[in-house]
């Protein structure tokens, strides 16, 4: 409710700030020594929103699709590719995570890089990985390995934590129980780790829908949103508020990925505790 | 064992007259979520006097109200009906007046800044100059037996520690009462009885008067003047019991009215 | 030794391994590049190397620093009530979970394209969620000890910010200032990729792809490795010289 509430709040002064912008700032920007520091206020630059609105009903091209559809379109698609990705990066990240608490000498050698994986930016990898696509697997797999990419890391790391959670009486416990490394793992490790396992599942969905949309730019693979958002702002000259409808497209897939990844810990969570995963 | 001796002018008694009271509750009663379906009555009708100098515990069962009672003295909290005079003022004059020092359960230090700027944290809000701010505090510390570890953070001291460095923090401003909510709750049996001694060797050095919450009955039969029982639901005073060990040390532990005290403690909570 | 000379083999074992099998196996330049083939690379390409990440890390110091001020200072705003922490936290949130580097096209739209505004707008957008939301966070997080120790001492509001409520929230600044010192170096690089003007490391990885010059490519992904580093260790380092008493704990 409190969420809903928070929702609506900030959409609101969102829009007040954009139309109120657009109702005082200049249509050319402002620009001091030489540097425009407030954007162009024309509606060129930034339509009105109603304009948006209106535009996600009108046709994509005279006598096409309206483009409503087609931004749903490229949305599914690219949340087929988000998906295989952050499946991908999930199994991934599980099966690291799990040898890296069995092998001590694992996690030493492999921590370090797991993280540095992510302090440095290979996304930038990404219009190499393109070379793949056609050759070793179809196009838009290779847009999954850029999103698997990008989600195997938080799972890595949470599930790490999560399974290294249980405290020394705990696995002492199963101990005296005779249980060997696969039943401590089942029995106490597993269930100790889903609080820490969720919240990075949640970052997963998050960064695997940025690997999808960056992955689809700099790989040129065609019909999702990512795609649509590069072809839409090349008309931006033309039809200003086509972007936009593109725009509002990548925001509710990450929405829709991030609403998803929540009802997957429901049955799960309900009796347990929270804790915050903190993974760099 | 003893707090390392101290002839320092500052820590002699400051309290007046020792027939006035330091601490007066009169006829207080608390009730938490008042006019709500979760009402709680916590304390009703409570009568306690704590006379200058005089070292008093509250003992009784969880739930009995005994850290409530703690807290009004305090004004942390504001009793439903009744009044708490500390020092002859009422209680949140004397909290604005800082007429008292208090340590908890947790020591509560501030991680972030050194053992002696932990202790000297109360003088900083008083606006106490830096020089003397830093000579008053690596006197407590020496009281408490830590000034070897002034430049320390809290993180790098164990537990019992960290309650000695709360306890000097309280006692930096030099207050007349003294207010300890189970400051010792969370330690081992020997650091506990250690600092129960140099607890004592402090409050004699400087007088202070003691409110000091427990659920230890050995414990407040050892360190106190009185030993106020509580019962619970709402909380009440049972019974309040003198105690006078013939002294407060190992030879104390030993005495046979030590023992008689602590069953006369032990029969009043169950009764 | 023990903490270093694991990861080091370990590097050192995945770089062999990958020579060998690159070599070994035929593998073509546009699926893997050998490290050898790439390290020739980076010694011959190293005054462009240099020229392009001093361009995205200006790009990504510009976001990181504006990002974070507007981040503290929103935080600092939302924590002096609860309601509106209480609104902002979750909206935040939601925002962080949005592929917000999408924005470049249309900020290019909205500045001038030829110039880093932009991008280095991206950035600071990219910055701001982390550090709000984890400086937020540790602002309304204070020990409840803490809340009534400081009432005992009468203290006023403004004593409580600065003595307890600002130095307690410091771990938690830095919590958002490790994820946002990465983020900025990846979204400077990659909102090139969106178009705008094109003299950072992202344009250059592009560029050298569509030449098909692979291990040049690769070299410059090496140059970008090496800039995301570098931010992340002086933010590490930042938050030791900041925090003395968490690092005497480790010692």
């Amino acid at each position: 409710m409190r969420r809903l509430l928070a929702g609506v709040a900030g959409l609101a002064t969102a829009v007040l700030v954009w139309e109120g912008y657009k109702a005082v700032g200049a249509p050319e920007g402002t620009v001091v020594f030489g540097v425009r520091v407030l954007p162009r206020a024309d509606d060129l630059s930034m339509p009105h929103l109603w304009t948006v609105l209106r535009r996600l009903a009108g046709p994509e091209m005279t006598g096409g699709r309206p483009v409503w559809l087609v931004v749903l379109d490229a949305c599914l698609f690219t949340l087929g590719i988000t998906a295989a990705g952050f499946l991908a990066g999930t199994v991934i990240g599980l099966v690291l995570a799990t040898a890296m608490q069995r092998f001590r000498i694992v996690e030493r050698g492999l921590l370090p890089y797991v993280v540095l994986s992510q302090t440095v930016p290979l996304v930038a990898l990404a219009p190499l990985i393109a070379g793949w696509g056609g050759t070793l697997m179809p196009p838009w797999a290779t847009v999954a390995v850029i999103a698997a990419y990008l989600a195997f890391f938080p799972v890595a790391v949470g599930m790490l934590r999560g399974l290294q959670s249980p405290s020394a009486s705990g696995v002492e416990l199963m101990r005296s129980y005779a249980a060997g490394w696969w039943r401590t793992l089942v029995k106490l490790r597993f269930p100790a780790a889903l609080p820490y396992l969720f919240p990075a599942l949640r970052l997963a969905g998050a960064a695997a829908v940025v690997g999808a949309v960056v992955g689809e730019i700099s790989t040129g693979t065609r019909g999702g949103i990512g795609r649509l958002i590069i072809e839409y702002s090349r008309e931006a000259t033309s039809d200003p508020a086509k972007v936009y409808t593109a725009m509002l497209g990548a925001a509710l897939l990450g929405l829709l990925v991030a609403g998803l990844v929540s009802l997957l810990e429901l049955p799960l969570m309900r009796h347990r505790r929270h804790v915050e995963v903190v993974t760099l | 064992m003893s707090a390392p001796a101290n002839s320092d002018p500052d820590v002699v008694p400051t309290s007046g007259p020792a027939d006035t009271a330091s601490v007066v509750v009169g006829n207080v009663t608390k009730i938490f979520n008042q006019g709500r379906s979760d009402e709680v009555p916590a304390l009703s009708d409570v009568d306690l006097t704590v006379g200058s100098g005089e070292f008093v515990s509250l003992i009784g069962p969880s739930g009995c109200g005994k850290s409530t009672l703690l807290r009004l003295i305090a004004d942390l909290i504001e009793p439903t009906s009744g009044t708490v005079t500390v020092a002859g003022r009422p209680a949140a004059q004397a909290r604005r007046e800082q007429e008292y020092g208090i340590a908890f359960q947790q020591a509560g230090l501030l991680e972030w800044r050194t053992v002696r700027r932990n202790v000297e944290l109360p003088l900083e809000l008083r606006g106490v100059g830096r020089a003397e701010r830093r000579a008053r505090a690596e006197e407590m510390l020496e009281l408490v037996g830590l000034a070897d570890f002034a430049g320390h953070y809290p993180g790098q001291l164990s537990g019992g520690m960290q309650q000695r460095v709360a306890i000097a923090r309280a006692l930096a401003v030099q207050p007349p009462l003294l207010l300890m909510d189970e400051p010792f709750g969370a330690l081992d049996e020997m650091t506990r009885e250690r600092l129960q001694s140099e607890l004592l060797g402090i409050c004699a050095k400087t007088g202070t008067s003691t409110v000091f919450v427990t659920h230890s009955i050995s414990e407040a039969v050892f360190l106190s003047d009185r030993v106020v029982v509580m019962s619970a639901r709402p909380g009440r005073i049972r019974a309040s019991i003198a105690v006078e060990l013939p002294s407060r040390d190992e030879a104390g532990r030993q005495a046979p009215v030590y023992f008689e005290k602590i069953t006369e403690v032990r029969q009043a909570l169950r009764s | 030794m023990r903490r270093v000379l694991p990861p080091v083999l370990f590097g050192l074992l995945a770089l062999v391994l990958w020579e060998v099998l690159v070599t070994a196996g035929r593998v073509a330049p546009f699926i893997l590049p050998a490290p050898s083939a790439i390290g020739a690379q980076i010694v011959e390409q190293r005054g462009n190397i240099g020229d392009a990440a001093l361009a995205s890390g200006a790009n990504a110091l510009v976001g990181l620093i504006g990002g974070t001020l507007l981040a503290v200072c929103a935080a600092l705003a939302a924590s002096r009530s609860t309601l509106l922490g209480d609104v902002s936290i979750p909206f935040a949130a939601v925002i962080n979970a949005l592929p917000i580097i999408a924005l470049a096209p249309i900020l290019n739209n909205m500045f001038e394209s030829t110039s880093s505004v932009p991008r280095r707008l991206v950035t600071g957008i990219v910055v701001f969620f982390p550090v709000f939301l984890n400086l937020l966070r540790g602002l309304r997080e204070v020990s409840p000890v803490h809340q009534e120790l400081m009432r005992t001492y009468a203290a006023s509001g403004w004593t409580f910010a600065r003595k307890v409520r600002l130095p307690g929230a410091l771990p938690h600044l830095f919590t958002g200032l490790r994820q946002a010192s990465s983020l900025a170096v990846i979204a400077a690089v990659v909102a090139e990729y969106f178009g705008g003007l094109q003299d950072g490391l992202g344009a250059r990885i592009t560029s050298a792809a569509a030449f098909t010059a692979y291990p040049r490519a690769w070299a410059f992904v090496a140059g970008a490795c090496l800039l995301g580093l570098t931010f992340y260790l002086v933010t590490l380092l930042l938050e030791r010289l900041a925090m003395p008493w968490k690092r005497n704990l480790i010692s």
